[in-house]
């Protein structure tokens, strides 16, 4: 018997229906994945401020005398050098060098680790985590204990700021400090996946409803609107930023991905150091790369890529980019492909369409 | 909403039929489902298309759906206003954003198609 999952939905489900959301299935849980339109969402990130339903990501909690320990032993990124307060990006891999998922870890105290990690994959990473724990630490899925919104924009301070009395200003960029949104508990990282600027809070589930509401009364002052999926999805590629199932996998290392710098061979033993090690010393087959169409076709996720006429490669995503006004994508070609000013072709439903590779990210904010 | 006069597919496509030529664009419904459209992908007039093969794509932002042909004949007409402004078919699809024009090879499938009264019964049981 095939085993059925119930569909996972977030403390939001039912405002996001009222709000007249339309709702897709993604990573086992009932999501919103636009309220207007994607273009006019992923704008308002870009311009002025958006607000996107996140809980559906999932959290585990490394505490105890080795918690830094067993963090450091089952992701690439270097967890000493993490202040107490700062965050960073990372890869939990398998032996292999193959992605088991890609994560935020915070780092809450000495002995105490907050990772957020993708929705789909957070029984697999925790039991993954648990797997390796030869520590003196324990590990914890609270996922259920938090909600999760991201407030991404340039006007993501200004509102954020007047629901808190924490001086977001004082935050640097993948740092975060404890205390209170609306009054309630909060978690506030000064972090995001659209390439704008902006913050992305936790919370417990229970004051959703309401948070969310202020937040959006506090941004109505710069048209602040509700974001879906769709846009978190095109404001990402935009960044060139990865997205598990697309540009990374199982069968995906981080030297493959243009991930090299989340992973710090200099910091001793961790899981799948070996294996990239091996790689890094016969040099990787394929890479990650950036490409812009030349003409109208879009290219979009699996399609093939063709250098000369001959199969070279695959697009993990591809979209318009709306604050760009072209066609973008990312792909894996052969190394001697894989850089800036290629002339390749991207294969649009049976015709090979023009396109050049190009430097990532095809978006970068104004500083 | 639904024009009386149009006859619509379970794809959501419509067809005006008038003096032999089918006029013909996706529903409504249809565009409310892709959301922002993008690029219209049309065939060239003179193609030959038959009642439920693809004829042509719409693509929005998040994805390509196919639009299948309700149906059969040759192509004499592509709307031209679309290939710089997709995001008619967002607007008005009933309209101004048609798709194409065919010179209908089998007015006896028309019947097969439903009414502006069925097909909103169509696309209320399929929600």
């Amino acid at each position: 018997m095939p085993q059925v999952s119930p569909v996972r939905r977030t403390a939001l489900n039912s405002v996001h229906r009222a709000m007249g959301a339309k709702m897709v299935e993604f990573g086992g849980w009932d999501m919103p994945v636009q309220y207007a339109g994607i273009i006019a969402e992923h704008m308002t990130v870009r311009q002025k401020v958006g607000l996107f339903d996140i809980g559906h990501m999932g959290k585990i909690e490394i505490r105890g005398p080795q918690a830094a320990l067993l963090t450091d032993f089952v992701t690439t990124n270097a967890v000493a050098k993490l202040r107490t307060g700062q965050a960073h990006y990372s890869g939990l891999l398998y032996e292999n060098g193959g992605f088991v998922d890609d994560i935020l870890v915070h780092k809450v105290a000495e002995d105490d680790y907050f990772l957020c990690v993708n929705a789909a994959n957070q029984e697999k990473d925790f039991e993954h985590i648990r797997a390796h724990n030869h520590f003196d630490a324990t590990v914890e899925l609270t996922s259920d204990r938090y909600s999760q919104f991201a407030i991404q924009g340039p006007h993501a301070r200004a509102t954020l700021q007047k629901l808190t009395p924490v001086d977001l200003g004082a935050i640097k960029y993948y740092w975060f400090t404890d205390g209170e949104v609306c009054g309630v508990p909060a978690r506030i990282a000064h972090t995001g996946y659209t390439g704008e600027d902006g913050f992305e809070i936790y919370f417990p589930p229970g004051e959703s409803e309401s948070i969310w509401a202020r937040v959006l009364e506090a941004g109505a002052e710069f048209d602040i609107k509700p974001c879906g999926l769709g846009a978190r999805n095109t404001l990402r590629l935009e960044a060139a930023m990865a997205l598990y199932g697309h540009e990374i996998d199982a069968s995906t290392s981080p030297l493959e991905a243009g991930l090299a710098w989340i992973v710090k061979f200099d910091k001793g033993e961790f899981i799948g150091r070996e294996a990239l090690l091996r790689q890094r010393e016969s040099g990787v087959t394929r890479k990650l790369t950036g490409f812009e169409m030349a003409g109208r076709p879009i290219a979009r996720d699996g399609y093939e890529v063709q250098v000369n006429g001959a199969a070279a490669g695959w697009v993990t995503s591809g979209s318009p980019a709306p604050a760009l006004n072209k066609n973008i994508g990312l792909c894996y070609l052969p190394g001697e492909f894989a850089r800036p000013g290629v002339a390749i072709q991207v294969v649009v439903r049976g015709q090979p369409a023009d396109a050049r590779t190009v430097e990532t990210p095809f978006y970068k904010r104004a500083k | 909403m639904y024009p009386e006069n149009f006859r619509y597919s379970k794809e959501h496509e419509w067809v005006l039929v008038e003096g032999g030529i089918g006029t013909i664009g996706i529903t409504d419904h249809a565009q409310q489902e892709l959301g922002d459209i993008v690029y219209v992908d049309l065939p060239k007039p003179g193609t030959r298309v038959e009642q439920g093969r693809s004829l042509g794509s719409v693509e929005s932002v998040k994805a390509v759906s196919d639009v299948y042909a309700p149906v059969s004949g040759e192509v004499t007409e592509i709307n031209p206003a679309l290939a710089d402004a997709p995001e008619k078919l967002n607007a008005d699809p009933h309209g101004a954003a048609w798709l194409v024009k065919i010179r209908l090879s089998a007015p006896d499938e028309l019947p097969q198609l439903m009414s502006a009264a069925d097909y909103q019964i169509y696309i209320g049981a399929e929600k």
